[in-house]
């Protein structure tokens, strides 16, 4: 078992999915190797090496991999494919655009983001948006595989892997890099937060959400929000937890004014502790919550930001 | 497909004129799932064996309704000359593509087939049609309420070698090129590609019409060609079996809190999450 893991980065910082990936993978074999693809990414390689577990890092650094195009991304790892029995990505919007590139080149079946690993060749995920979890064998050569990297823990720190540099550039010419805009914020990541505080459609309108912004200040959280306050046009669709949005599951996870689509709980029912605080006693939030506060959000809030 | 710097006007009006130049025709291949409708909550079969999808009521996949609308609206909005739907599956299929006409496509492709197909086996079969119709461009669902794999869309795109715009929340066709902008984890990222080329549909990429009633009546006539999954030369066999599908685990529910001082106080002391 030789397995190749698809570092999740931007060039600057190493993020968390990739050691959590690295635990997955420890699941299935030993012999782990972590591919960084990018450019000027030479710290990023520095922290996969120190990932306990990782036996070789492999950096790909070139122009055409700075925006991980998926047409030269795929290129340069069906080339590297050979030798290893399984190709780990996360399943971030990365790994979703390139991985079933690779998989289809390689002409074998992608399994799209495990939750659990059973044994080498067997993996567990869910489908119908979590309502149902399938367990799947795979009988392909090499295994194509996302994964849900909230669904594992880390690997812990404290190694040094040789890192070995690619000379090789894939640049398929197929497609270009105009622009980005990302949100910049001071808040930890979602998929990476141990707190979250979200809003939903009972926040009303998009300036209420200065209201959780004091709470999410003391708890060291990430601010999320339900689709239904996305499609009211509160918050940019980045910040949707829920099966159409981010996938979290973090020590804490304060539901506000969510009532509790499937949707939604199919993002977060993985947290650790759940609370919610919801006016309508009723709401389906409550049976999941841990917690539960029945009240008006408005007179709520500012009493939490102040007890915390 | 349309010179954005010609005269789009004059070009309507001359629909012949305009076909013999080559450079207005932009076909659009859609292609859609049959799957379980979106308001039904699925049961997993007391064997485990799979869910259970007797008596189910079943519609076009919402992603790929998406691409549909928004092929209909490249074609109103006079790039796109003629949209082509292809659905997969059983002959209960045709029903998802009856639909997709009665929308605004113009005709429909049935690769009828009894198998289950992994999403590989599907675009080899895309493959095939893509190689027959070469369409500009082909819009997909980003991915299936069933099986949420998200994979065909990209694997379509390998096999024939095209550029991918996935999860697209906006599209923009001009001068060969279609400019995606994609929702990515951190936001949105723009990518272009030469056409042909490959997009799948986002939620935020528009909000799909209803059929109206006369158009039903009038997709009853438009032409649907089906053909035998079997005659195309691909290997519809899938190294992926299925071994068990279970319900997913159930969370209870906890206890209600009288006031913020009794949750912090829970949080702190009980559940340790926050110190």
């Amino acid at each position: 078992m030789s397995i190749l893991i698809y570092a999740e980065h931007d060039n600057k910082e190493l993020k968390s999915e990739t050691a959590k990936l690295v635990h997955a993978a420890s699941q299935i074999g030993e012999d782990i190797d972590v591919l960084v693809a990018g450019h000027d990414c030479a710290a990023v390689a520095q922290a996969a090496a120190n990932i306990s577990g990782v036996s070789r890092v492999l950096v790909a650094d070139a122009s055409c991999y700075e925006y991980q195009l998926a047409e030269n991304i795929s290129g340069l790892v069906v080339e590297l494919a050979d030798g290893y029995s399984h190709i780990l990505a996360a399943a971030t919007t990365t790994g979703k655009n390139f991985m079933p590139r690779v998989a289809a080149l390689k002409d074998v079946a992608q399994i799209s983001d495990i939750i659990a690993v059973e044994s080498a060749d067997t993996f567990v995920r869910p489908i119908y948006a979590g309502n149902a979890i399938a367990t799947v064998q795979s009988s392909d050569q090499l295994k194509v595989m996302t994964v849900r990297a909230s669904a594992f823990d880390s690997a812990t720190l404290g190694n040094a892997a040789p890192i070995e540099a690619l000379t090789q550039a894939h640049d398929a010419g197929l497609s270009s890099f105009v622009s980005a805009e990302l949100t910049v914020s001071e808040r930890p990541e979602l998929t990476a937060a141990s707190v979250i505080i979200s809003g939903g459609r009972g926040m009303q309108n998009g300036d209420n959400f200065a209201l959780l912004n004091g709470i999410a200040d003391k708890l060291g959280a990430a601010i999320g929000a339900s689709r239904a306050a996305v499609d009211a046009g509160f918050v940019p669709n980045d910040m949707q937890v829920g099966q159409t949005g981010k996938i979290v599951a973090p020590q804490l996870y304060i539901a506000v004014g969510i009532s509790g689509a499937i949707q939604h709980l199919a993002g977060m029912k993985d947290s650790k502790v759940i609370v919610a605080i919801n006016k309508d006693e009723e709401a389906p939030i409550f049976q999941v919550a841990d917690y539960g506060l029945v009240g008006d959000l408005f007179d709520i809030l500012p009493q939490l930001e102040a007890a915390l | 497909m349309h010179n954005v710097n010609g005269n789009l006007y004059y070009i309507n009006i001359n629909t012949n004129f305009a076909r013999n130049t080559n450079e207005v025709d932009m076909k659009i291949l859609v292609p859609v799932k049959r799957a379980i409708d979106y308001n039904v909550k699925v049961k997993v079969k007391a064997d485990e064996s799979n869910v259970d999808l007797a008596n189910v009521k079943m519609s076009i996949n919402p992603f790929c309704e998406i691409a549909v609308e928004e092929a209909i609206r490249l074609k109103e909005s006079g790039i796109a000359t003629e949209i082509v739907v292809v659905s997969i599956g059983t002959l209960a299929c045709v029903e998802q593509i009856r639909t997709a006409l009665a929308l605004g496509a113009d005709r429909g492709v049935h690769i009828q087939t009894d198998a289950e197909l992994d999403s590989l086996q599907i675009a080899k079969l895309l493959k095939t049609v893509v190689d027959k119709e070469s369409p500009d461009l082909v819009i997909l669902g980003k991915q299936a309420i069933d099986s949420d794999n998200n994979q065909t869309g990209q694997m379509l795109a390998a096999l024939t070698n095209m550029g991918q715009g996935t999860f697209a929340s906006k599209v923009a066709v001009a001068d060969g090129q279609v400019a995606v902008t994609r929702e990515i984890d951190g936001g949105l990222q723009t990518v272009s590609l030469t056409l042909p080329a490959i997009v799948t549909t986002d939620l935020r990429l528009n909000e799909p019409r209803y059929a109206s009633l006369p158009n039903i009546m009038k997709a009853k006539r438009k032409p649907i060609e089906t053909i035998d999954a079997d005659m195309l030369g691909v290997n519809l066999t899938s190294n992926v079996s299925l071994l068990k599908v279970s319900a997913p685990a159930q969370r209870s529910g906890g206890v209600k809190v009288a006031d913020v001082a009794e949750l912090v106080a829970k949080l702190k002391t009980e559940a340790k999450v926050i110190s």
